[in-house]
C-alpha cells in the first residue's frame, strides 16, 4: 500500500510558491488546530483520567455534571478561569508568571511533529526523534523556574527534584529512541512508521525491540513526572511541589501540560515502537494485511495511544512512589546500563541484518 | 513548647555560624501544621540537607483542647463522652479504658454478656482502625488507590457501629457499669458476614500494596527502632512489638475476656517500617481470630449494671486502668476525692510517647522516608494533645 504523507508545513510551502497570505493562513489553521487540538485533549483526558481513577477504586467518578459526568472538566476549567492568581509576596514575579508557559510551551511544541494520521501532522521535521527530544526537555525549564520563583522551599526541593529527575531519564529516553532510529535508518517519524510497513519494530527487532520499548517508557514515564515517579509533585511529602504556589489559570497550565505530556509520550512511543499510524501487517500475509488496513490508520493511532495512555493511569493508581535515591539508583544503575548495551546489541543487529522481515 | 522555640532558634543561628563557602547549607522547614501526612495538625520542624533530615523537632499543642482539665469539672458518666475524642480511631476502647477504672473502683463485677460484646466491640474497633491505617499508609507512599479500598471496608464496621450505636465515629456505648444498649438484633450475623467478606479482601491489601517492590525497597530496613529505644521512649502498642518486644496488655494484664480466648501477638524482628506494617496486617488476622470465637458465644444476661441515671460517686484514693489501644497503652488514672467529680484525671495516652520515636529514628534518612515513618507510627493528633 501507498502511503502518501501530507501535512500542514506541506501545504503552506506550497502556498508559499502563489502569496504570503495563503501560507500565512496555513500556518494559522496548524496553530489553531494544535491549540484546539490541545484544549479539548486535556479536558478528555483529564475526565478519562478520573474516570479510570474512579473504576480503579471502586466508585463512580464524577456523575452529576451531565450524562455521567462528561461536563465536569469543563466546569472545572471554568472554575479555574474565574479563580484569583495569586502571585506569592517576595516572589520572582516576572519569572512566576512566565513558568508555567514554558512548560506548556514545550508540550505544544512537541504536538506539531506527531504523526496522527497520513494526512494529518502539522510538521514532519526530517530531525523528527532529535526535535522531539530537544523540545520536550523545556518543560524541565518551566519546572524549574515556577519552583525557584516561587519563594517556597518546598517548591524549590520539588524543582531540584524534578531538574535531577527529568535530565537523567531523558538519557535513556534517548537511549532508547536511538535504537529505533537505527533499525529504521531515519530520524524523520514518517520514515519511521514507514519503515513498520512489514511489522512493528517491537516486535520485529528481538528482544531489543521489547526492551527498548520497556526502556523508553519507563523513563518517559518519569520525565513525566507520574506516579511511581512523581517526586516533584510528591503530594504527601511536598504538599504539591513545585506548583505549590501557583493558582487559578497558572495552575491549570502546568496540569494541562502534565496530562498532554501523557499523550505525547504515549504518542511517541506509538509511534517509535507500535508503527504510529500502520496499521498490524506481518510482512509477506498480504491477506492479513488487507483485512487489518480495512481500518483507518488515525483509528490505529488513536488505539494504541489510548491503550498506552491507560497503561500510564493504570501505573498511577496502583503504584506508591519511589524515594529520591531509589529514583537516581534505577535510572543510572539499572536503565542506563541496560539501555547501552540494548543500544550495542541493536548496532550489531542492524549491522548483520538480524532482524525480522529483512 | 516555648523552650523547644526557643533552642529552635538558637540552633538556626548557631548553624548559620559555621557557614563555609565549600559545605552545603542546612535549612529549616515546618512539616505541618497544615500538611498532607502529618494527618493532622502535628508540626515538625525538619533541618534539611538537601534531601537529607538531619533533626526533627516535634513541636505539639496545635489540637490541645484541655480534655483532662475538662474531665475535672465532670462526672465519671459525663467524661466516657470525652474519651472519643482524644483518639478517635479507638472511640470504644477509650470508653472501656475510662469504664474501667471506674468499675475497678466502685468494684463492680461485670457479667459475662457485657465483657464478650465490650471485647468484640473492642475488636471490631481495632480492625476498623487499623484498616484506615492500611489505606493512608498508602497513601503516604504515593499510592492512592489502597486508601479508598480501605475506607470502603472500613465502611462495613461502621454500618454495624452504627446499627447498635447510632454514631459512627465518635462513639460512645461503653458505659461505667456497662453497655449503654443491647446489640442490635442484626448484630451477630452482620459481623459474621464481614468476618466472610474480610478474609480474601485482606488477601487483595496484601496483593495491592505489600507484595509491591517499590514498597518493600521504601520500608524495609527504613527507620529503624531497636528494643531499647522505643523502651526508653515509652512507645507501645504496634510501635513497641515491631521493635521485637512481646509487649500486649491483652495478654500482659487481660482485661474483658482476653485470657479467655485464643490469639498471637505478632512480634516485628528489626523495628522497621516493614515490622510495623507486617505488625498491623497480623492485628488486623488476629482481631478477626477473637471476634471469630466469641462472636457466637455471647450469653444471655443484663446490659447494664448500674442505675443510670445516678451520679456515680467513687471513694476517696487512686485508681489505674490501662488498655491496649490499636496504637499501644491507654492508661486512665484517676485521683478520686470522694465527690461524683475526679479531683484529676490523667490519660496516658500511646501517641504521646510514640510520636518521639520519629525523633530517634529519622536523622540522615530522606524527606520520603520521614513520611513513611510517619505514617508508620500511627499517629493521631487530637490523642498526642488531648
Amino acid at each position: 500500500m501507498n502511503w502518501e504523507i501530507k501535512t500542514v508545513a506541506m501545504f503552506a510551502s506550497e502556498a508559499l510558491r502563489e502569496g504570503y497570505l495563503g501560507a500565512a493562513g496555513y500556518i494559522i489553521l496548524g496553530v489553531v488546530a494544535i491549540a484546539g487540538f490541545l484544549a479539548v485533549l486535556g479536558m478528555v483526558l483529564i475526565y478519562a483520567e478520573r474516570k479510570v481513577a474512579g473504576h480503579f477504586q471502586c466508585r463512580l467518578g464524577p456523575m452529576r455534571v451531565g450524562w455521567h459526568g462528561v461536563l465536569q472538566t469543563v466546569a472545572d476549567t471554568i472554575k479555574l478561569f474565574l479563580k484569583e492568581d495569586i502571585v506569592p509576596f517576595q516572589a520572582d514575579k516576572v519569572l512566576h508568571i512566565l513558568a508555567p508557559l514554558f512548560t506548556l510551551l514545550g508540550t505544544l511544541l512537541v504536538l506539531a511533529v506527531v504523526p496522527f494520521s497520513p494526512g494529518m501532522q502539522v510538521a514532519d521535521v526530517n530531525i523528527g526523534v532529535v526535535y522531539v527530544t530537544a523540545v520536550g526537555g523545556f518543560g524541565v525549564l518551566g519546572i524549574l523556574l515556577g519552583g525557584w520563583s516561587s519563594n517556597n522551599k518546598w517548591s524549590l526541593v520539588g524543582a531540584m527534584r524534578a531538574g535531577a529527575q527529568i535530565i537523567s531519564y531523558e538519557v535513556s529516553a534517548t537511549l532508547a529512541l536511538l535504537v529505533v532510529v537505527l533499525f529504521s535508518g531515519s530520524l524523520k517519524l514518517s520514515d519511521i512508521i514507514l519503515s513498520q510497513e512489514q511489522g512493528w519494530w517491537i516486535w520485529r527487532a528481538p528482544v531489543v525491540g521489547l526492551v527498548g520499548f520497556v526502556i523508553f517508557f519507563i523513563a518517559s514515564t518519569a520525565e513525566i513526572n507520574r506516579t511511581p515517579f512523581d517526586l516533584p509533585e510528591g503530594e504527601s511529602e511536598l504538599t504539591a511541589g513545585f506548583h505549590t504556589e501557583y493558582s487559578g489559570m497558572r495552575f491549570a497550565f502546568f496540569f494541562l501540560a502534565e496530562f498532554i505530556n501523557m499523550f505525547i509520550i504515549s504518542a511517541i512511543a506509538a509511534t517509535l515502537y507500535l508503527g504510529g499510524w500502520m496499521p498490524f501487517h506481518i510482512g509477506g500475509l498480504d491477506g492479513f494485511n488487507a483485512v487489518m488496513d480495512l481500518l483507518p490508520p488515525g483509528a490505529w493511532f488513536a488505539g494504541k495511544t489510548s491503550f498506552l495512555i491507560f497503561v500510564l493511569m493504570w501505573f498511577r493508581w496502583t503504584f506508591p512512589r519511589l524515594r529520591v535515591d531509589q529514583l537516581m539508583r534505577l535510572e543510572w544503575k539499572i536503565l542506563l546500563p541496560i539501555g547501552f548495551v540494548n543500544l550495542i546489541a541493536a548496532a550489531f543487529m542492524v549491522m548483520f541484518g538480524w532482524y525480522y522481515g529483512n | 513548647m516555648s523552650v523547644i522555640v526557643s533552642s529552635l532558634e538558637q540552633r538556626i543561628r548557631a548553624d548559620n555560624l559555621k557557614e563555609s563557602p565549600l559545605s552545603t547549607q542546612e535549612y529549616f522547614v515546618n512539616m505541618g501544621p497544615q500538611h498532607p501526612s502529618t494527618h493532622g495538625v502535628l508540626r515538625m520542624v525538619v533541618k534539611l540537607d538537601g534531601e537529607t533530615v538531619r533533626e526533627v523537632i516535634p513541636v505539639l499543642g496545635y489540637i490541645h483542647r484541655g480534655i483532662e482539665k475538662m474531665g475535672e469539672s465532670f462526672g465519671y458518666r459525663q467524661f466516657v463522652h470525652m474519651t472519643d475524642r482524644i483518639d478517635y480511631l479507638s472511640a470504644l476502647i477509650n470508653n472501656w479504658a475510662v469504664s474501667m477504672t471506674v468499675e475497678k473502683a466502685a468494684k463492680i463485677e461485670l457479667n459475662d454478656r457485657i465483657q464478650i460484646i465490650r471485647t468484640i466491640m473492642a475488636e471490631l474497633q481495632r480492625i476498623q482502625s487499623h484498616q484506615l491505617w492500611w489505606g493512608v499508609f498508602g497513601m503516604d507512599m504515593g499510592a492512592f488507590t489502597p486508601f479508598l479500598y480501605g475506607f470502603r471496608d472500613r465502611e462495613i464496621i461502621t454500618d454495624i457501629f452504627e446499627e447498635t450505636i447510632g454514631a459512627r465515629l465518635t462513639m460512645n456505648y461503653i458505659q461505667p457499669g456497662g453497655l449503654m444498649f443491647d446489640i442490635h438484633p442484626n448484630f451477630q450475623k452482620r459481623v459474621k458476614d464481614f468476618l466472610k467478606y474480610f478474609k480474601p479482601k485482606l488477601e487483595e491489601y496484601e496483593t495491592l500494596l505489600s507484595g509491591n517492590v517499590i514498597l518493600q525497597e521504601r520500608v524495609r530496613n527504613v527507620g529503624i527502632m531497636d528494643a531499647k529505644t522505643a523502651i526508653s521512649i515509652g512507645a507501645t502498642g504496634p510501635v513497641l512489638r515491631a521493635s521485637g518486644v512481646k509487649h500486649d496488655l491483652r495478654k500482659l494484664d487481660p482485661y474483658g475476656v482476653y485470657d479467655k480466648v485464643d490469639f498471637d501477638v505478632p512480634v516485628g524482628r528489626i523495628g522497621d517500617c516493614w515490622d510495623r506494617y507486617w505488625v498491623r496486617i497480623e492485628e488486623i488476622k488476629q482481631s478477626m481470630r477473637i471476634v471469630e470465637q466469641l462472636i457466637d458465644n455471647i450469653p444471655e444476661g443484663k446490659t447494664m449494671l448500674m442505675k443510670p441515671a445516678v451520679k456515680i460517686k467513687l471513694p476517696e484514693g487512686t485508681y489505674y486502668s490501662q488498655v491496649e489501644t490499636p496504637r499501644g497503652v491507654l492508661g486512665v488514672f484517676v485521683v478520686s476525692d470522694g465527690k461524683d467529680k475526679p479531683y484529676r484525671i490523667h490519660l496516658r495516652t500511646p501517641n504521646f510517647n510514640n510520636i518521639w520515636s520519629i525523633t530517634e529514628m529519622s536523622s540522615n534518612w530522606r524527606l520520603g522516608d520521614l513520611v513513611a515513618m510517619l505514617s508508620s507510627l500511627d499517629v493521631v493528633v487530637p490523642d498526642i494533645d488531648r
